[in-house]
């Protein structure tokens, strides 16, 4: 029953806090004023009206970034085990989680070789001095 | 004990650290400002209080008391939901972080931490995890297109440094032979900190911890040239105050985890060597534990004041090119340094 | 009832609750969400089962991985938000037999079958017998997991690869 009690304190804690958090937004919502008019509810954009769907496009590379870091969690996880009786177990311990690591950094190597960790980097063409002094002159 | 007196125990620990902890996040926020005025040169809050001592009241009113604008574009429940995350997870880290030994109190032993979970370690990365959520479901239901580009980014950015984290954490459970933040800190008695055994876990956590609490050099997710205010654009008002209360929070927790995995916790070196007991000896373990928060809570904030920031090319450079090799190399260190000495 | 049943339908109510909106619901995102509330509920009743490790496991890996991947693939999907989703009800007549049937075929299981209890030692944390398995009993196993894991990573990383040079 210990076990339940350190994990019934957490949750009292978890809902301590999800309460105070809750009476926070409501008391924030009974005192500030509401005067809702439609340029105030307009989305930010500088200034001007938004333009086109808010949902934009962006690059596949998050999802791929996603995939990988999916698949090293789970070795994390795997790996805590591991790490929590490690001492008990001499060399032959060292050697199944040596093993275990080698595998991983593979996955790792074969990620970097690949490319799938390069980010589109910025191409920045610098003005030249001597252009710029010429077009002046 | 019986188990009334164990509910009203934890009751009021948890009461009396919550409190603490938001005072504590009210002021790093008066910290941060002194110490970047500090930094440029400048006064910094001066006005309300004593040398601006009760600025971060005035702030929470000036907050509390503002029109809260939800956007027409925006969906509406995620909207509300995405800062209740946000804070809630930023706080329920600090149930499994202890902050001093096992005391005696009026005839009771109190643990000095709300819940010694056995697995606290775990809670604590797992709750990390979630912590991706406020910030995803902000930049997605605020319906405009910097917040949702800084969401994406962020959510990015945070699952990446969570690799190399929990791999330096790999390298702590093996020296400590324990998931339990407890338990942890009695295995780094004397000097036999973490930092010192596995300096290069200790690196690599640091910096992770800087990239998932968001800030610069890792801010990218708000970063003001580019995406005006990243996914907290169209917040305002409480909401608003609830992101920026979660950032500071978040600090105070990396700083006590950090603190907790790899500076000792409250282990202090000086109790030992003066052999000082009793309620004195407590009083000092406690002081050292917060002194060493308050220090890397400094730290934080002068890497903020002091560095440019990262470009997103860079920052996932650094991610998986050097922090995760890193973190592996500590876990092969540490598993070499326990065959070879035996610790 | 005890406090302890009392936490147990609470979870359980949250697990449901939230799955039967993640099949109702139009808006695929509030989906996302209420799948995420679904993993926490069943976190709770694995750790109300003293299955401590596995309920960490559960958030780390349900909820910080695979959840943000489902998202991430939602927002990737351009347009998918404007457009209306919606998920017509087609052969209600067949799926209400099958499921009739399986639902009483789970009942009847229940109902009929003896159930066993025995009171047996909580362990301190699951997560050290685990380990101490993992390393002995099931050494080549941990290995072959760390090539599946290997493989897995491979395969998805060059399906990714290729969408993209076809975009």
């Amino acid at each position: 029953m210990l076990m339940l009690t350190e994990f019934g304190k957490v949750f009292i804690f978890i809902l301590l806090g999800a309460i105070f958090v809750t009476i926070a937004i409501i008391a924030a919502k009974l005192v500030s004023p509401n005067r809702p008019t439609h340029e105030k509810l307009l989305t930010y954009e500088c200034g001007e009206n938004p333009v086109g769907s808010p949902w934009v496009k962006f690059n596949i590379r998050f999802y791929v970034v996603a995939l990988i870091f999916l698949i090293f969690d789970v070795e994390v996880v795997l790996l805590f085990p591991w790490a929590l009786v490690y001492k008990g177990f001499g060399i032959f311990g060292f050697l199944t989680g040596i093993i275990f690591l080698v595998i991983l950094g593979l996955g790792m190597a074969y990620e970097w070789r690949k490319g799938d960790l390069e980010w589109a980097r910025p191409h920045p063409i610098p003005p030249e001095l001597d252009k710029v002094l010429s077009k002046k002159e | 004990m019986s188990i009334m007196e164990i509910v009203v125990i934890t009751l009021i620990k948890i009461v009396a650290i919550l409190s603490v902890f938001l005072l504590s996040v009210a002021y790093s926020v008066y910290f941060e400002r002194k110490i970047a005025s500090w930094a440029q040169n400048r006064v910094g809050p001066n006005r309300v209080g004593w040398n601006g001592l009760l600025q971060p009241f005035a702030d929470v009113f000036k907050l509390l008391l503002k029109e809260d604008i939800v956007p027409e574009a925006s969906n509406k429940p995620l909207h509300t939901l995405a800062p209740f995350i946000a804070l809630l997870v930023a706080f329920s880290t600090y149930a499994v972080i202890p902050f001093g030994p096992e005391v005696e109190l009026f005839g009771y032993k109190i643990n000095l931490v709300v819940a010694d979970v056995n697995i606290g370690i775990l809670y604590v990365l797992a709750f990390t995890s979630i912590a991706v959520y406020g910030i995803t479901f902000a930049g997605w239901s605020s319906g405009s297109k910097y917040s949702l580009l800084g969401g994406i980014r962020s959510s990015a950015q945070m699952i990446s440094y969570e690799v190399s984290m929990g791999f330096s954490v790999g390298g702590v459970i093996l020296l400590a032979e324990s998931l339990s933040p407890v338990k942890i800190v009695e295995a780094q008695h004397g000097w036999m900190w973490n930092a010192i055994i596995q300096p290069i876990g200790f690196i690599t956590f640091l910096v992770s911890s800087f990239a998932e609490t968001n800030r610069l050099p890792f801010d990218l997710p708000e970063a003001e040239p580019e995406l005006v205010g990243g996914y907290h654009t169209e917040y305002s008002s409480m909401k608003f105050a609830g992101f920026f209360l979660a950032e500071y929070a978040n600090m105070i927790i990396s700083s006590a985890l950090i603190t907790t995995l790899y500076l000792g916790g409250w282990q202090n070196p000086l109790v030992d060597i003066f052999h000082i007991q009793g309620g004195w000896a407590v009083a000092m373990q406690v002081g050292a534990f917060m002194i060493k928060i308050a220090l890397l809570l400094f730290f934080f904030i002068w890497v903020r004041w002091s560095l440019p920031r990262f470009r997103y090319d860079q920052l996932m450079n650094l991610g998986w090119k050097v922090m995760f090799p890193l973190a592996l190399l500590n876990i092969i260190w540490v598993a070499v340094l326990i065959m070879v000495f035996k610790i | 009832m005890t406090l302890y049943d009392i936490i147990f339908y609470l979870f359980a109510l949250i697990t449901i609750g939230s799955a039967m909106l993640v099949v109702t619901t139009k808006n695929i995102v509030h989906a996302a969400f209420a799948l995420l509330l679904t993993f926490f509920g069943v976190a709770g009743i694995y750790v109300l089962l003293a299955a401590d490790f596995l309920a960490i496991v559960q958030i780390m890996v349900y909820v910080g991985g695979i959840l943000v991947l489902i998202i991430f693939g939602v927002m990737l999907t351009n347009k998918i938000t404007s457009v209306e989703i919606k998920t017509g009800t087609l052969n209600v007549l067949t799926a209400s037999i099958v499921i009739g049937v399986f639902m009483g075929l789970v009942v009847s299981i229940m109902v009929w079958t003896g159930w066993y209890s025995m009171p047996a030692p909580i362990p301190a944390t699951t997560a050290y017998g685990l380990g101490e398995t993992l390393i002995s009993d099931y050494a080549l196993i941990f290995e072959l997991l760390a090539m599946l894991l290997l493989i897995a990573l491979v395969g998805a990383a060059s399906i990714a690869r290729r969408e993209k040079e076809s975009l």
